[in-house]
């Protein structure tokens, strides 16, 4: 920078000029208003705001000056200067919105194009019905109770009141295993589970239990050999019928929804006595006198069959090690396939059980 | 039991408002379920026609038709005293009594109303009608012929015929075994409507003295033998069309006068009855057990051989009857018998059911049997069947009639006059208790709060106090029992492992498997198919008495066998990419001898009692399989797709363990039915849990399946109890990663994740080692293998220094070294 100089006229010195800087800040204004892309705008900042800018070398004159004109050179070349760099931030901007606008255009695609390219999995309907119908019991404070397929012949009959000589006994259509002697069958209800429960634990007793069994039915459209069933048994002091009535009446609603209400035709099971046939109101026509005439799920009835249930026989409860002159309580079963083709409408029964994916997939993960 | 309404409403006045749907959802009330009401739907007019002429027209078809004259009585007659019909059956002649369809008459057999047409060049106006047409059993053949002078032309055929009848067919229950008899179904009718009931077994026995000789040696199966002798009856006398009738309505088949007296008897009072031709018997008769082996012929002419078991009654000549289940062919009721000797005997429930099954033999009286029959009413019964003999195929009674032994007394069942308010939750006073058990029968002695009932001899199902409070609520009324939720205690919630076991089958979903249900059935075929060795365990199975296929004899020891069977059928039905699970138990048989003891019921088992059940049922471990097929990642728009392979099979049992936190080792294993080269085994702390990978494809060839198809099955039950109870805590340094990349040479049967293993266990700096290359080929000597691994290496307590990341990565290579790895140059 040059040393002060006293004989310097303003004048003299070009860059500074008012009239100079004002060129070159429209000049630059005219570059920026011209520039419509992102490298032109580039291009524009080095040559007009960069440091071998004119402004900027107009800048390093300041100095040159005598002290009384530097002020306004400098407000002059500043304001220039901001003025250029405002205009350079505003077109910036713009060039970015308008280049971003264009790059999203071209990339857009067609989102109707179908995702199928991962495959999609799904649980069986009876797993998931099942794991449901546990939810229910499971809010009620019961529990969920398991037991063998393979089952001890005294388990699945004697200990449930069905002797050897049990007419209900020859009715049930028993796969036996071999030898015949080695007095095992597989299971032909779920009942045995409850004579495991009493027999390991002591009362109060709320379970519930789902799971297969077997009966020598040949598979056709509405019978299997293999099936579902889930079954429950309260064991407590001063159970009734009233509290197997209430069970089961939430156990509908919870399933299909509120009103549902089921009732009961005297029927005999071995292991309950009283015992009893549950029907459920049909949950398609609720037997109102407009729909039920011409309702195909409970063929005009208003109500569907659902499963059998009692006051559980003193004689099980022996058997079983529970004091029948302290205890009481009762028992139900209803068959879960039964349960999903009726509500699903599904007229073979076999479709549950030959492993279709089709069958599966659209039951998803939940109910 | 199938219920004629007309015989019903004969032994008891209901009102005549009562219509049969009524009472037919009164007693389903009652337990007498309804099953059908079974009616015939024809509606009139439906008339007695005597054919008057008979033209016999042959056609040009071949067929030849009678155009025939029938007068249908004045009310239905044309001007002519008669009408035209056509009819194409032969078994008629001129005079004949037939039934004739008049236009108007529906009948449903048919399927339309009847109308006058036109046919074969004359108007035909009505039809002569068939059995079948009608809906009746019996010759369908021709048309119904009836006997002559039984009806007058113009009668209304429904009423003759029966036609407008409707039948109750009532499921009885196995413990109401009185209910198979009209005399069981009418007392609860009139129970149920509060009405008088006669009870048609109020018969009053005449006979006196001895009559035919009977001893009984068999007292336990045979506690009463009454006979009777009827002698002089006339074979060639028919039944009378109103009893005919109603054994047809029962569902019984008419047979012959003598034959059917002794069915409507066992209809009307329930006691079943048997009929010898005295003529044929050789002296007394002996009740006693079969010897083993011995023969009889029984009436439907089948040689059975006998056993030990079963009881018969004899003569000098050996047995001649099956006791209670089926008389004998030498000396049954014939056309031509004259003297009958009438049975009456009680037969204990216990042993006819065991005949009846041993034989397959089940019968009306069999089925009367097994469910009890009263034992009062043997000689009531013979009394009962001779005078209808007498009184229909005029025979005599002989005076002499034996009865051996007599019914044991019926204990009284004690009961507070509480119990059934407490066991039904309905408030039932006492008078109400004593009169619904009364008029079931029983008599009751009421001593202040409690009772003593003693039930009739037809009651063989009231032996507890709660038998007696089912009595009690079905007069008072199912549908009177309130609904009241029970408050049971605070409880658990799910198990471990039934969380768990969700768990997985969530997991296995989002994995993209779609869960399927078979039958745990296999067979030799099965374990052939899988390419199981003659020594696998997994031959061995549970098997079954009365498997429903021979194929399939006993349970399956694999999920595989399900699974594939599925698999097959899905490639059947044309999808291409099926990835399918299943989970489910396994039954592995723990030795050939286990015997699963039979106690009493009159108390709990002991422990140790219980123990010998458990060591005896085979295991039956849950199981988790999968297979899969075709494209996992399907080939479409986004780019080519990716076969299932080997190692989607591993990574989903990895997956599933992760979920379980339970650490597995993966190992190279050679297990039928995967490829030996493609196999890994599931390994949790040292024991094999499982398997996956690609299949053999000995296997695939025998189930027809394509290539490359893979599997997996782990023990599920295994897997769950290695879970911790709760995961690892998360344990993570912030301080800054170092990344080290280590390429190593090792033998191409070191498996990676060896390698990995001791990499990640080489120094504690390294927080993961991952593989992300496999390479053999140039620069990589032949039978080596070049792994790379990318290794993150992190201290919980500071920045690492240059001298922190080369000490850890020469302990990785060192460690390494010690599976013969040497670092990549």
């Amino acid at each position: 920078m040059s040393a002060p100089n006293s004989s310097y006229d303003p004048v003299e010195v070009t860059p500074l000029n008012a009239e100079e800087v004002e060129r070159v800040r429209d000049e630059a204004l005219a570059a920026i208003v011209a520039a419509d892309t992102l490298d032109a705008l580039k291009q524009v900042r080095i040559d007009h705001a960069g440091d071998r800018s004119p402004l900027a070398l107009a800048n390093r004159e300041i100095g040159a000056l005598p002290p009384q004109a530097r002020k306004d050179a400098g407000q002059r070349v500043g304001q220039a200067r901001g003025a250029i760099n405002q205009a350079l931030a505003a077109k910036t901007a713009e060039v970015e919105a308008a280049e971003e606008e264009r790059a999203l255009v071209t990339e857009a695609v067609d989102v109707t194009l179908p995702w199928d390219i991962e495959p999609v999995g799904a649980r069986h309907p009876i797993t998931t019905l099942s794991e449901h119908i546990a939810d229910i019991f499971v809010a009620m404070g019961w529990e969920i109770a398991e037991g063998p397929e393979v089952e001890a012949e005294w388990l699945n009959f004697d200990a449930l009141n069905l002797g050897p000589d049990h007419p209900a006994r020859t009715m049930q259509d028993t796969f036996w295993v071999t030898p015949e002697r080695a007095a095992m069958v597989l299971r032909t209800h779920t009942s045995p589970v409850q004579a495991r429960t009493m027999l390991t634990r002591e009362p109060p007793i709320y379970i519930a239990c789902p799971g297969r069994v077997f009966r020598t039915d040949e598979l056709d459209a509405t019978h299997s050999p293999v099936f579902h069933q889930v079954e429950g048994l309260a064991i407590d002091e001063g159970l009734s019928m009233g509290h197997l009535k209430g069970t089961l009446d939430h156990f509908a609603q919870a399933i299909y929804g509120d009103g549902m209400t089921t009732r009961f035709r005297p029927s005999y099971f071995p292991f309950t006595e009283p015992s009893a046939e549950m029907d459920l109101l049909c949950y398609v026509c609720h037997n109102e006198p407009d729909a039920v005439a011409d309702c195909r799920t409970c063929k005009g009835e208003g109500w569907v069959e659902w499963g059998g249930c009692g006051v559980v026989n003193p004689r099980v409860l022996v058997a079983c090690g529970v004091d029948p002159e302290r205890y009481s309580g009762f028992a139900f079963g209803i068959g879960i396939d039964r349960t999903i083709t009726s509500r699903y409408d599904i007229a073979d029964l076999r479709d549950l059980f030959d492993g279709d994916i089709r069958f599966t997939q659209p039951f998803g993960v939940e109910l | 039991m199938r219920v004629p309404v007309e015989w019903l409403r004969e032994l008891v006045k209901l009102p005549e408002d009562v219509t049969t749907e009524e009472l037919a959802a009164r007693l389903t009330q009652f337990d007498l379920k309804l099953e059908e009401i079974i009616s015939s739907g024809i509606s009139g007019p439906l008339v007695v026609g005597r054919v008057l002429s008979l033209v016999k027209e042959p056609q040009k078809n071949g067929k030849t038709i009678n155009w025939c004259r029938v007068d249908v009585g004045p009310e239905h007659n044309d001007a002519d005293g008669a009408r035209g019909i056509v009819c194409g059956a032969h078994n008629f002649v001129e005079g004949d009594l037939v039934v004739v369809s008049l236009p108007g008459t529906v009948l449903p057999a048919l399927g339309f109303e009847i109308t006058a047409r036109k046919t074969y060049g004359h108007v035909s106006d009505g039809m002569i009608c068939s059995s079948a047409e009608l809906g009746l059993p019996g010759d369908a053949s021709g048309i119904i012929v009836l006997d002559a002078d039984s009806a007058t032309p113009g009668d209304d055929a429904i009423a003759l015929l029966g036609l407008g009848d409707e039948i109750l067919d009532l499921e009885v229950n196995p413990d109401r075994g009185y209910a198979l008899s009209m005399r069981g179904v009418g007392r609860d009718t009139a129970l149920a409507y509060e009405l008088e009931f006669a009870d048609p077994a109020n018969i009053e026995v005449t006979g006196t003295g001895e009559g035919y000789p009977i001893r009984v040696e068999d007292a336990e199966a045979c506690p009463v033998f009454a006979a009777r002798a009827v002698t002089g009856f006339d074979p060639t006398r028919p039944t009378p069309p109103w009893m005919a009738k109603r054994i047809e309505q029962a569902g019984m088949r008419s047979i012959s006068l003598a034959v059917d007296v002794t069915n409507y008897v066992m209809l009307e009072i329930g006691h079943p009855i048997h009929g010898f031709d005295l003529s044929s018997l050789r002296g007394p008769i002996v009740v006693r057990r079969a010897t083993e082996g011995e023969k009889l012929t029984t009436l439907d002419g089948v040689v059975r051989t006998l056993s030990a078991d079963d009881t018969v009654v004899t003569d000098d000549r050996g047995p001649i009857s099956l006791a209670g289940v089926m008389g004998g062919a030498e000396t049954e009721l014939s056309d031509t018998t004259t003297d009958i000797l009438i049975e009456a005997a009680h037969w204990k429930a216990p042993m006819i059911a065991r005949t009846a099954r041993l034989h397959k033999l089940p019968s009306e009286a069999s089925k009367r049997y097994e469910r009890g029959v009263d034992p009062e009413l043997p000689a009531r019964a013979t009394q009962r069947v001779a005078d209808l003999l007498a009184e229909l195929g005029g025979g005599t009674i002989e005076a002499g009639l034996t009865v051996v032994g007599s019914p044991a007394p019926r204990p009284a069942v004690e009961m507070s006059v509480h119990l059934p308010t407490r066991v039904s939750g309905v408030d039932i006073d006492p008078a109400t208790v004593v009169e619904a058990l009364e008029g079931n029968g029983c008599e009751v002695a009421l001593d202040h709060e409690s009772l003593a009932a003693t039930p009739p001899s037809w009651r063989f199902d009231l032996n507890d106090p709660n038998d007696l409070v089912e009595e009690v609520l079905r007069v008072v009324g199912y549908d009177q029992v309130p609904s009241v939720v029970p408050v049971a205690p605070a409880g658990r919630g799910l198990t471990t492992a039934q969380k768990l076991r969700r768990r997985v089958g969530n997991v296995l979903a989002g994995d993209g498997l779609i869960e399927v249900k078979t039958f745990p059935f296999a067979g030799a075929a099965d374990f052939d198919r899988l390419g199981l060795p003659a020594d696998d365990l997994r031959r061995r199975q549970v098997l079954l008495e009365n498997p429903l296929s021979a194929e399939e004899p006993g349970m399956t020891t694999t999920l595989l066998t399900g699974l594939l069977r599925s698999l097959v059928l899905n490639l059947g039905r044309g999808h291409a990419d099926v990835h399918i699970t299943e989970t489910g138990r396994v039954f592995l048989p723990k030795s050939d001898d286990a015997e699963a003891p039979i106690y009493g019921v009159d108390r709990r088992p002991t422990d140790d009692e219980i123990a010998v059940f458990e060591a005896a049922l085979p295991d039956q471990p849950h199981h988790v399989g999968l297979v899969m097929s075709g494209e996992r990642v399907r080939t479409g728009w986004a780019g080519p797709g990716r076969r299932a392979t080997w190692a989607d099979a591993v990574a989903i049992v990895q997956h599933v363990a992760d979920e379980l936190h339970v650490d597995v080792e993966v190992q190279q294993a050679h297990v039928m039915p995967w490829h030996p080269g493609r196999c890994a085994a599931i390994v949790v702390a040292g024991v094999v849990i499982g398997h996956a990978g690609e299949l053999h494809p000995r296997v695939l060839k025998a189930y027809g399946l394509p290539a490359r198809v893979v599997a997996a099955e782990i023990d599920l039950d295994a897997l769950i109890a290695a879970s911790p109870e709760i995961g690892p805590r998360p344990d993570f340094s912030s301080f800054p990663v170092a990344k080290e990349d280590l390429a190593l040479i090792v033998d191409d049967e070191v498996p990676a994740a060896s390698v990995q293993r001791v990499l990640a266990g080489a120094s504690a700096l390294i927080e993961s080692v991952r593989l992300f290359d496999v390479y053999s080929g140039d620069q990589v000597p032949d039978g080596k293998k070049s792994l790379a691994f990318a290794l993150r290496l992190r201290a919980p307590d500071r920045t690492l220094t240059d001298d922190d990341i080369k000490g850890a990565r020469e302990a990785a290579v060192a460690a390494a070294g010690s599976l013969g790895a040497a670092l990549r140059v």
